[in-house]
């Protein structure tokens, strides 16, 4: 029995495919701008790396911002529910899953079965989402995947004063030009991101064992601001954070096949 | 008797100067970071618009974001309160004034006299402020002046999904690649602008005699949307650049601490 999650995010597109025993193969690449194709193309990726073609896939399950526009899945699922399912498969004592990706950042209270009990999400204001670091990656000109262990060189981080991305930009380049160091700059910057996610965590109130999923769950400067101002230790669940989406999609689909298959008889 | 108002924001400084209760000078000037110096360039330029000099001003006073930090002056008093002086001079019967600068948004409620009754205010998020404009100008390629005239010609303007200002350039480009027309993209904008502006108006209450102050008072397509939004005339203060009237508000209080006529 071989099936596959695929979640189309607005920045990336991820794929995962599984069979009795487990992850069979996943991918992760940057999503263009139609939905339908980076569906398509990570589908395919994941399925060359797995040595398989689409028709071997029994059953897939579609999520995330772009589900609606995937031609080749039975069904969809909304990323909420895709999240829960993964972390209780990655780990059942997990109690509450924070999801930051490109464009949001979710908090997720979930039971002893991965059920969502109640969620809130933030997809209305760049700030406190991936899309924060970004930008000011770009401010302090470093690759976004240095900006984490930037941030934990840092011995005394500086205190970003704006909450807002755009206004928060200009204070990074005039700290910059005031001759501040760039470890600090970032330690800052990854401190007001944890601030931000930890009001969405503490606004329906903070459970654990707690972990993270999502791309910026890569970067650890914001694990580590994160664990600081909420107090908790974080599980960290081998893999990759970033698949998670789809792998509680797979997940849903693998449990869909099975009882399709047992209601065949 | 002369007398200076001088008004230092984030992006812009401004002074006017009065002559017996008339402006005889009006100076505008992008700031720099260091609050005294822009202070007396916006001053030193104002003066030798006037033909004066700093000893020929009886009196200064000082108002916005680096008021504290000017030397030369003698008083400071909140850019508010400035606001509400300037506009209710210019606009004698004014109830409430939109100033939207480059980086905050306010409405104010004044009583009869120009004092301040309550206001509201936005300088946590760059939506809904000039910096919003500035930003999306850049991003079309386009000056500021531009992209107020453009809305007027725009046959579908676009509506924008998005507030926040970084994902709204998400939503241009998308819409740019697109093929659609700067015109509907400009509409679009101003009118996303106008909306932001409108809830924090409506917050504080709607007054019917209102007028509109500051840099985005110039941007004739965010003015057009704002009144159809809100149906009410929106006035623009005569005699003086729409930024300035937190400086003239705070020469008209300069004018006042002499004992000047009223």
């Amino acid at each position: 029995m071989i099936v596959a999650g695929c979640d189309i995010g607005s920045l990336t597109a991820k794929a995962v495919i599984m069979n009795e025993d487990g992850i069979v193969s996943q991918a992760v690449m940057r999503a263009g701008a139609r939905p339908e194709e980076s569906a398509q193309k990570i589908m395919e990726t994941a399925l060359e790396m797995a040595g398989l073609k689409m028709q071997a896939l029994a059953y897939v399950m579609g999520t995330g911002y772009g589900r609606r526009q995937i031609s080749f899945v039975q069904d969809v699922v909304s990323e909420i529910v895709c999240h829960g399912q993964a972390m209780h498969w990655l780990n059942p004592s997990i109690r509450m899953v924070i999801d930051v990706g490109g464009q949001d950042a979710k908090a997720i209270r979930v039971d002893e079965k991965g059920g969502v009990l109640q969620y809130v999400y933030n997809d209305k204001c760049a700030s406190g989402t991936g899309r924060f670091l970004e930008v000011m990656a770009e401010a302090l000109e470093v690759a976004l995947e240095n900006l984490g262990p930037l941030a934990l060189e840092s011995q005394d981080p500086i205190s970003i004063s704006n909450q807002c991305a755009v206004f928060a930009e200009t204070e990074v380049v005039s700290l910059l030009n005031g001759g501040k160091a760039k470890p600090d700059i970032a330690g800052g910057l990854v401190r007001a991101l944890a601030h931000r996610i930890a009001a969405l965590a503490k606004s329906i109130g903070l459970e654990t064992p707690i972990a993270m999923s999502g791309g910026v769950a890569k970067n650890q400067g914001v694990y580590a601001a994160l664990e600081k101002v909420l107090g908790v230790q974080f599980n960290r669940p081998e893999g990759d954070p970033q698949i998670n989406g789809a792998l509680g999609a797979a997940l849903l689909a693998r449990a869909k096949l099975q009882r399709l298959n047992a209601e065949k008889g | 008797m002369n007398v200076a108002g001088c008004d230092v924001g984030s992006l812009t400084a401004k002074a006017v100067i009065l002559a017996d209760r008339k402006i005889v000078s009006c100076s505008i000037q992008r700031a720099t970071s260091r609050p005294e110096d822009s202070a007396r360039n916006v001053m030193e330029e104002a003066l030798a618009g006037a033909s004066l000099s700093f000893k020929d001003i009886n009196y200064t006073v000082a108002t916005g974001y680096g008021r504290e930090r000017i030397p030369f002056i003698n008083d400071a008093v909140s850019e508010i309160s400035c606001h509400g002086r300037g506009a209710q001079w210019l606009i004698p019967g004014v109830q409430m004034i939109i100033d939207i600068g480059g980086q905050d948004c306010k409405a104010i409620k004044l009583d009869r006299d120009g004092r301040v009754v309550k206001f509201a205010t936005n300088d946590k998020c760059a939506a809904g402020t000039g910096r919003f404009l500035e930003v999306m100008a850049k991003l079309l390629g386009i000056s500021l002046d531009d992209l107020g005239t453009l809305s007027s010609k725009a046959r579908a303007p676009l509506d924008l999904a998005a507030a926040c200002t970084i994902w709204a350039q998400t939503e241009v480009i998308h819409h740019l690649n697109n093929g659609m027309g700067l015109e509907d993209i400009a509409a679009g904008i101003n009118q996303a602008m106008a909306k932001r502006v409108a809830m924090i108006v409506n917050g504080l209450g709607l007054e019917r005699n209102v007028c509109i102050t500051g840099g985005v008072a110039k941007n004739e397509g965010v003015v057009a949307y704002l009144e159809k939004l809100l149906g009410v005339k929106l006035k623009r203060p005569p005699k003086v650049d729409p930024q300035a009237i937190g400086a003239l508000g705070a020469a008209i209080l300069a004018h006042e601490r002499m004992g000047g006529p009223q």
